[in-house]
């Protein structure tokens, strides 16, 4: 890859709430040097070009979270995003964004307050009865520590927050960041408001159930915590403490073990009609007979008494397997 | 070029409600002449949705998948998004993690098997894509798809979280995914660019949040159609029930009408070979999508 430096035009989101009807872009001419940070290139916005332009910045080290934005819509930390990297990337156009257009307040700096509201409700720090006068320590395995040693690596910048679609469409979900939070204390052994923390995000509507699975989080993050991977344990420990409530969505995931125990393969039409249950299964209709018409399923697919899913070959292994590995209920 | 061979893993939809994904991928193979051998044994990979339920038994039973095709000596190809996520979650997890490995790896002994690592997993696109090659198989095209704008839908589970995917998707990037931008060029249609290619498309909360999963769908449709898509092409038969049997709903949500054909990424590989609508199902849809193949045709 080519790093020399290069003279490029470096578009950037402009909007002042206050006076401003709608945003706009503005671009700007400068050379760019191979050590350059997008931060640099905002400070050279703001230093060379307009000194109106507006963002957070603070730490300059990766460790406050205050400076992050989206270039070409990708999440980034602009103190730790090389410039040139993604002038390589996005072929020499880039775009700064504040992480949430539609919380824009000027320029960069956006509204934080869902992010923060959100994350509170998750009681972020550890619940812990704690002697006032203890005789030792508390002490804490290597191992346990490990649990959620990069889930504490967390910096509250947002990122995930604002690249996750489902925060977008539904305004109760908590979001991939607070999930981590809960994820972080809950699994702490000295802490004692777990299952508290478990019950939240069971909800529907609000909790882990509502996750798309895009993964969009795992990317975003500038710490590398895999936020979904945390979101997946989550879902784990709701059934391992008990915490998981037969609703569509845990029914939908256990499902999942009533059809591979039979068939190998997942019975499409039973896992529906086992998730939603037969009131539930009325809002289907319409879809199955269009999918009957086109072919795609047959009209005795959905009826329990008639089995034409496909046979995984040497269906015992899958049985016994799930029989001796299985070990959460709902 | 020595003969391609893979082990395929065809999942559970192109199974049963998608055929038309697994008629058209081996019509694929057989136009390009690459060997198929069908994992009869494979079992369901969770779908994600198994992992939230036992993560521990969803990895054994994807290393057990794993297991078959390393029995053959081949290189498992997926035809599914989901399926290649989770296959190459468990096989990730497997090799980094010794003491799992391990610990799977006493179960699948019970039923005679080991999980050894050997057999590399890979989407059918990286396979047509990286293995065979684009060039190879722009000599091969007989119908040239320059009749149109097609919306490549890269779906979440074949692009993140990227490091997962690099070895097997030819180092794709996420925010950046070309590979089918690329297929549709090597086949003389004409790639739509659009925010939306790389978004998903809300199938995974279809029954538990309904007005999430259609405006998410509706948002990427409604994009490729403002930029002049005639079709949509996916190579995740996931985000293909969502686009296709749900449109009409997706389409009240949203507020518009969506009329647009979203076809599987084997369905146009095939069309482009020479085979027929027929031949790869493309009467399977709920959206007609047969119609405007014919008309372009005529």
């Amino acid at each position: 890859m080519d790093n020399s430096s290069r003279k490029v035009t470096i578009k950037a989101f402009r909007f002042n709430k206050e006076t401003d009807y709608l945003p706009y872009y503005k671009s700007y001419e400068m050379e760019i040097g191979k050590d350059e940070l997008i931060l640099d290139v905002m400070n050279r916005i703001k230093w060379e070009h307009d000194g109106s332009f507006s963002y957070r910045r603070s730490c300059r080290h990766g460790i406050c979270g205050a400076c992050a934005i989206k270039v070409n819509g990708r999440a980034t930390l602009a103190c730790k995003q090389n410039a040139m990297e993604l002038l390589n990337l996005f072929n020499n156009e880039l775009v700064l964004e504040p992480s949430s257009k539609k919380r824009a307040m000027k320029d960069m700096i956006i509204d934080k307050k869902d992010f923060w509201d959100k994350h509170a409700k998750v009681t972020p720090y550890l619940v812990a009865d704690v002697e006032p006068h203890p005789e030792h320590e508390t002490k804490q395995s290597i191992e346990e520590a490990d649990s959620f040693l990069d889930a504490d690596l967390c910096i509250q910048c947002g990122a995930c927050h604002y690249s996750c679609p489902v925060i977008e469409v539904n305004e109760d979900y908590f979001g991939p960041a607070a999930f981590v939070s809960a994820y972080r204390f809950s699994i702490d052994p000295r802490d004692s408001a777990g299952k508290e923390r478990l019950e939240e995000t069971a909800k529907m509507g609000q909790g882990v159930w509502d996750c798309v699975k895009c993964f969009e989080c795992a990317e975003a993050c500038p710490k590398e915590i895999n936020p979904i991977e945390k979101i997946t344990k989550l879902h784990n420990m709701q059934f391992e403490q008990g915490v998981a409530r037969s609703n569509v969505a845990t029914r939908h995931a256990e499902g999942f073990v009533r059809s591979i125990k039979k068939h190998g393969f997942l019975d499409e039409a039973d896992i529906v009609l086992y998730s939603e249950g037969y009131l539930g299964m009325y809002k289907h209709l319409k879809t199955a007979i269009k999918m009957m018409k086109a072919g795609k399923i047959h009209w005795n697919d959905a009826l329990p008494f008639v089995d034409n899913v496909p046979k995984s070959k040497n269906l015992d292994e899958i049985e016994k397997l799930i029989q001796i590995s299985m070990t959460n209920k709902l | 070029m020595s003969q391609l061979h893979y082990a395929l893993f065809t999942g559970c939809t192109a199974k049963q409600s998608t055929p038309e994904l697994l008629s058209s991928t081996l019509a694929v193979a057989e136009k390009l002449g690459i060997k198929i051998t069908i994992l009869e044994e494979a079992s369901c990979c969770g779908a994600s949705h198994l992992q939230d339920f036992d993560e521990f038994l969803a990895h054994v039973l994807n290393a057990r998948n794993i297991c078959y095709a390393e029995k053959l000596g081949l290189t498992m190809i997926t035809i599914c998004n989901t399926c290649q996520l989770n296959s190459a979650m468990t096989k990730h997890a497997l090799d980094t993690n010794p003491e799992l490995k391990a610990r799977v790896n006493e179960k699948l002994a019970e039923v005679g098997l080991e999980y050894k690592g050997t057999s590399e997993i890979k989407h059918f696109l990286y396979a047509l894509t990286e293995d065979y090659g684009l060039e190879a198989i722009k000599d091969k095209v007989v119908t040239p798809l320059s009749k149109f704008n097609i919306a490549p839908f890269y779906g979440c589970h074949n692009i993140r979280p990227s490091e997962l995917h690099h070895k097997s998707n030819g180092n794709e990037n996420s925010y950046v995914p070309k590979s089918l931008d690329n297929l549709i060029d090597a086949l003389e249609g004409h790639p739509v660019d659009y925010e939306h290619k790389n978004k998903c498309c809300g199938f995974h909360v279809e029954l538990q949040a309904n007005h999430t999963s259609e405006v998410l769908a509706g948002n990427a449709m409604v994009d490729a159609i403002d930029n002049n898509a005639d079709m949509l092409v996916t190579p995740c038969p996931l985000c293909h029930l969502k686009m296709d049997t749900y449109q009409d709903d997706v389409g009240k949500v949203i507020g518009r009408d969506i009329e647009l054909p979203v076809l599987h990424m084997p369905q146009m590989v095939a069309l482009a070979l020479g085979c027929t609508p027929k031949e790869i199902g493309l009467n399977f849809h709920v959206q007609p999508a047969t119609q405007i193949i014919e008309e372009a045709k005529a």
